[in-house]
């Protein structure tokens, strides 16, 4: 197992930075860009409150989403809630000792599995069958899918069907978090856990170059996060500044 | 005019999701504008040799200008919630009428030019070179969006295709194939000061005639003055109030407001048009160009207000953009918004009591609203969120005793366009304009059947000209179209000037 320890703690170690330095990039390029007109959607706030309240409801509730598409929203909010809860219970194989909020979603996360696979399911069906969906459907946006699901049913096999050497593991995932370069604890030889490992490691590196770029994307969305107060307020942006002073 | 050859949409008992008919509105999209229309506005006067290079450059250069764009070409999941929204696409079922596939058009050459996963790995993320055929289709189906954000108000990330719209135009006008109708307009309001191209004499002479049909009708002198120097209030109002109809009877509703209200007032010959297509075609440039003639006008006549007449995008532009493109506008009097809508204006009054309204002048029509596409997502009105649906209506409900609303899913943010705003207002794109009416002429339906409903009010230039065309297409009266303002024009009561 020499061999896979050391691929896989250094693909992690890889595919952290790419992930971490893609999203900071990509998130510094969004707060970079101008904005130079005020464009909410209307009606908008006419707070910075309100924005908040207006963003965090995109954003917890798909609020727009749920206007528009109760299947999709369903699925979709499934779908999130599933992965939030699944991404908060992986957080014991990364603790040491186990926060006591982990403890606490521990056993939801367990099923959230199982309903995050239901949720890809019915997102996969929906953009198979639909026509207008699988006329705008890229051949990324079904792998997007699969991968998800591989991730979930090779997960939810070792919660529910064949047990991984979990202690084994976390000696290796903690050993891997505290550099102890190659002198990683080494990893369990179970083909279920090697096969999980190297869909997450992919899904992370493909984040920043993908539309996964919702995730942050969303908080960027001008439609959604300005406030309505251009009577009040001017909003020339700095490209924008220079025709003033060339006067035109 | 012969109708164009193509088949009306019938209407349907109730909505359901069209089934698509690919390519079913591809096409040459409206005609091109000429070279001296494109030169007057700084683009090259035909399709430059070099057009690859340069629309890329373009989309570069954009990306760099634009938060909403870059953001919104990374961020669509595909997740299909816009697919059904769009006026368009009910009406033509062409897929490429669905927002997300058509903000796709730029993305696959988004993603070809600008993105890793793109340039590695074209086929899989539906990138794609720029050739011809996809300049084509660009400028084809880029002229079948009314910018009218349907779209993004059901986005999950409020995706605004018409951001994506006005990006691509620019990108078209830079390669030199911009679209004649609203590049010719733009190009005469910067020549003659309005969109129709009445020069000031003609100007004036309407309004006199304005002037006397007012005092046959009413016997009261009611003024329209032009170019008055120390009025109150600078009235900007679309061109086409000046001559078309249902727009003038709104005319002369603002005319009788101020009179009665006892506020002087002007319009300008150098700024007689609040219509901006600079917006339509993306150009900050133009839009700016555009906007500041109001500010220099508001200058020159030493004014204290800026009221807005009844028009859309031109509403969406003064509330939303003005102040940016035109400020600050510390000369004028800070105690009302700037600029102001003339529906805050009236519905002022009223409240205050300032001007009476006899509601039963209205008695024989029964009265429905069509909230119109820029005014509704684009601008708000009064100081509450919202205060752009409640204002007109209000306005609407003190002149007349009959008042339906459409269908709730049609209304207020979720109200469907006229299908001609954007920029689509012209005969060429008929057939465009008529499909996508559907919508709005469904929900009219409803009301016609069940609440006996006469009339549909308006506070959009375009969308009363469009409606006044695509009406009869689906068996309704052309004059069924109104203005918000000829109620008030109608309803109001006058009394001749103290002084
Ligand atoms: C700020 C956090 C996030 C928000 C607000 C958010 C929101 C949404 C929404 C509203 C949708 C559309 C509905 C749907 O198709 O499910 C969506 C789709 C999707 N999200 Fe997220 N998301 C977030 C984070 C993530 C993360 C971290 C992932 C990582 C795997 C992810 C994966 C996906 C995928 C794969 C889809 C597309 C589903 C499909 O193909 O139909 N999201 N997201
Ligand atoms: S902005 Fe309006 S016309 Fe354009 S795609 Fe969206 S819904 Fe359709
Ligand atoms: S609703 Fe938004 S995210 Fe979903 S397909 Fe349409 S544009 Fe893309």
């Amino acid at each position: 197992m020499e061999f896979w320890t050391a691929f896989y703690a250094i693909s992690f170690y890889l595919a952290i930075l790419i992930f971490i330095g893609g999203l900071a990039y990509k998130i510094y390029q969004y707060a970079k860009t101008p904005a130079p007109l005020v464009i909410p959607t209307m009606p908008a706030p006419r707070t910075s409150s309100g924005v908040v309240i207006r963003v965090l409801s995109e954003v917890i509730l798909f609020r727009s989403l749920f206007r528009s598409n109760l299947w999709i929203w369903l699925f979709g909010i499934m779908f999130h809630v599933a992965l939030l809860l699944v991404l908060l219970r992986h957080l014991r194989y990364f603790t040491e000792p186990v926060w006591g909020l982990i403890v606490l979603v521990q056993p939801f996360g367990k099923y959230g599995g199982l309903i995050m696979i239901l949720a890809l399911f019915g997102l996969l069906a929906r953009r198979m069958f639909v026509e207008r969906i699988r006329y705008i459907s890229n051949p990324s946006d079904y792998l997007m899918l699969v991968l998800l699901l591989v991730i979930g049913i090779s997960g939810a096999s070792m919660t529910f069907v064949t047990h991984t050497d979990i202690v084994q593991l976390k000696a290796f995932m903690l050993s891997v978090i505290y550099f102890d370069f190659f002198n990683w604890q080494s990893i369990p030889s179970d083909k279920m856990l090697l096969v999980h490992l190297a869909a997450v490691i992919l899904l992370m590196i493909i984040f920043p170059f993908s539309k996964l770029l919702h995730a942050p994307g969303v908080f960027f969305s001008p439609t959604r996060n300005q406030v309505d107060n251009s009577r009040e307020k001017r909003h020339v942006a700095p490209w924008a500044l220079e025709l003033e002073k060339t006067g035109n | 005019m012969a109708k164009a050859k193509f088949e009306t949409p019938a209407l349907r008992p109730y909505p359901v999701i069209p089934i698509l008919k690919p390519d079913a509105m591809k096409g040459d999209g409206p005609f091109l504008a000429k070279p001296a229309m494109q030169e007057s506005l700084g683009y090259p006067g035909e399709l430059v040799d070099n057009w690859k290079e340069v629309a890329i450059a373009k989309m570069g250069d954009l990306l760099k200008k634009y938060r909403s764009l870059r953001v919104y070409l990374d961020s669509c999941v595909k997740c299909g919630a816009c697919t059904d929204k769009c006026h368009y696409l009910i009406g033509t079922q062409d897929p490429k009428n669905m927002p997300v596939a058509r903000q796709d058009l730029l993305r696959q050459v988004y993603r070809r030019y600008f993105t890793l996963a793109g340039k590695l790995f074209p086929k899989l993320v539906g990138a794609k070179d720029l050739t011809k055929e996809v300049l084509d289709d660009w400028y084809n189906y880029y002229h079948q969006c009314s910018q009218c954000r349907r779209c993004s108000v059901f986005c999950p990330y409020g995706i605004d295709t018409a951001e994506i719209s006005m990006a691509a135009r620019e990108i078209l006008d830079s390669v030199g194939k911009g679209q004649k109708y609203c590049n010719e307009i733009i190009e005469k309001v910067y020549k003659i000061g309005n969109n129709l191209g009445l020069p000031e004499p003609a100007l004036k002479n309407t309004l006199e005639g304005l002037e006397e049909d007012i005092k046959d009708d009413t016997d009261i002198d009611v003024r329209l003055p032009l170019d008055e120097e120390g009025a109150e209030v600078l009235l900007v109002t679309p061109s086409a109030d000046f001559f078309a109809e249902p727009h003038i009877d709104g005319l002369i509703g603002y005319a009788k407001v101020f009179h009665q209200a006892g506020i002087s007032w002007t319009l300008s010959s150098y700024a007689s048009e609040a219509a901006n297509f600079g917006m339509f075609i993306g150009s900050y440039e133009n839009m700016r160009r555009v906007s500041l003639r109001i500010r220099e006008a508001a200058i020159k006549l030493k004014v204290k207000r800026i009221i807005f007449g009844e028009c859309g995008h031109a509403w969406r532009v003064a509330y939303s953009f003005l102040n940016t493109l035109a400020g600050p506008f510390d000369f004028l009097d800070q105690r009302y918004p700037i600029p102001q809508h003339i529906c805050e204006f009236t519905n002022d009054l009223i409240k205050k009591g300032k001007i009476k309204l006899d509601k039963s002048a209205n008695d024989h029509r029964r009265v429905t609203f069509h909230d119109s596409c820029n005014v509704a997502r684009g601008a708000g009105m009064g100081n509450i969120p919202g205060g752009q649906f409640i204002i007109p209506r209000e306005v609407i409900k003190a002149c007349c005793n009959h008042f339906y609303d459409m269908p709730a899913d049609t209304i207020h943010d979720k109200t469907y366009c006229c299908a001609g705003g954007g920029g689509l207002l012209t005969d060429d794109l008929m057939e465009v304009r008529v499909k996508g009416a559907l919508p709005r002429m469904e929900a009219l339906k409803h009301v016609v059947d069940n609440n006996g409903v006469t009339h549909m009010a308006a506070i959009c230039a375009i969308c009363k000209t469009q409606f006044s065309k695509v009406l009869p297409y689906y068996g309704f009266e052309m004059d069924q179209i109104i203005s918000v303002h000829q109620l008030v024009s109608e309803a109001i009561i006058l009394t001749p000037n103290e002084s």
